[in-house]
């Protein structure tokens, strides 16, 4: 938790987003590669939280981020079927890592669950 | 140290002091690591037993954990986001780290050694059903499973699913039915038979 951040949550639950990727990415931080890319649906906002990867490299962590948790299915991340179809991943994910799903012309958007 | 101590501690060692010196930690830490060391999951257990026999401190426990540990003695403070997710009937949680091993350690101690295993950060996440039966339970083909991908500044403990049969039991008796492992999600409480 930390202070209030300029802008207010760009997201609501029910929200359809997509989690930006950043391939080349070399520095600390907080989205797992497995789902970026992926597209998921926001279950819960969390408030504005100081963000860990300025902190991981000693900055002050402002300006603070809202966090939200977001879920995905399993077999949207892992097509090969190792899962069971109605199983989900829930992460929390900060808001720079999120677009709205209409945006973003992601291959993955035609497995958005309702 | 000496010319035969193996580089990689001789390496920590230096890293250390370094911390030390510059200030960015001091002995404090060591109290801390201490302190931590001395936690166990047993006090996640009082917690879930508690749930169990009192439904007002179970909602408690699920809309605020921090302060529904502080009731029973345990101090959940170090932890930034305390949350505590109720396995049900149709949903079960299994909580994983894929990116370090963060886990609630001021409430459930240190995790186990196979929690930070790249085999259960990784094959969690893809194939939770698996990894299930590999610890010995198989969930039912209707439960939901969710998997919680621990990677901010919050920290998950699971409330297990009651036992059936054990309705007559007293709450310390329903505490040794809890294992470390159900409260990661990694399997159910023991069965009331093997109490």
């Amino acid at each position: 938790m930390a202070s209030r951040p300029e802008q207010p949550a760009r997201f609501a639950v029910g929200d359809h987003v997509a989690v930006v990727e950043r391939p080349g990415e070399r520095r600390h931080v907080r989205t797992p590669r497995y789902v970026q890319g992926a597209v998921g649906v926001v279950t819960g906002v969390h408030g504005p939280h100081l963000d860990p990867e300025r902190l991981a490299y000693g900055l002050d962590g402002h300006p603070p981020v809202w966090l939200y948790a977001v879920q995905i299915p399993l077999a949207q991340l892992f097509p090969d079927g190792a899962c069971r179809p109605g199983d989900v991943l829930a992460i929390d994910l900060y808001e720079h890592w999120l677009r709205p799903a209409d945006e973003v012309g992601t291959t993955r958007t035609e497995r958005v669950p309702d | 140290m000496s010319a035969k101590t193996p580089d990689a501690e001789r390496r920590v060692h230096a890293m250390r002091e370094l911390l030390v010196e510059r200030g960015v930690v001091d002995d404090d830490v060591d109290r801390q690591i201490g302190a931590d060391a001395s936690r166990s999951w047993q006090q996640g257990a009082r917690l879930v037993s508690r749930a169990w026999v009192d439904p007002a401190y179970r909602q408690r426990l699920l809309t605020d954990a921090k302060a529904a540990a502080r009731e029973l003695d345990v101090d959940a403070d170090a932890i930034k986001e305390f949350v505590v997710l109720e396995n049900t009937e149709e949903v079960h949680h299994l909580v994983v780290c894929t990116l370090c091993s963060c886990y609630p350690r001021a409430v459930l101690g240190d995790p186990p050694a196979w929690y930070k295993s790249e085999a259960y950060r990784s094959r969690a996440v893809r194939e939770p059903a698996a990894v299930l039966a590999e610890f010995g339970w198989e969930p039912p083909e209707q439960m939901r499973i969710v998997v919680v991908d621990s990677s901010a500044d919050r920290r998950f403990m699971v409330l297990p699913r009651r036992p059936r049969g054990s309705e007559g039991m007293s709450e310390a008796d329903l505490r040794g039915l809890v294992t470390r492992n159900s409260l990661i999600g990694v399997g159910e409480p023991r069965p009331v038979a093997d109490a």
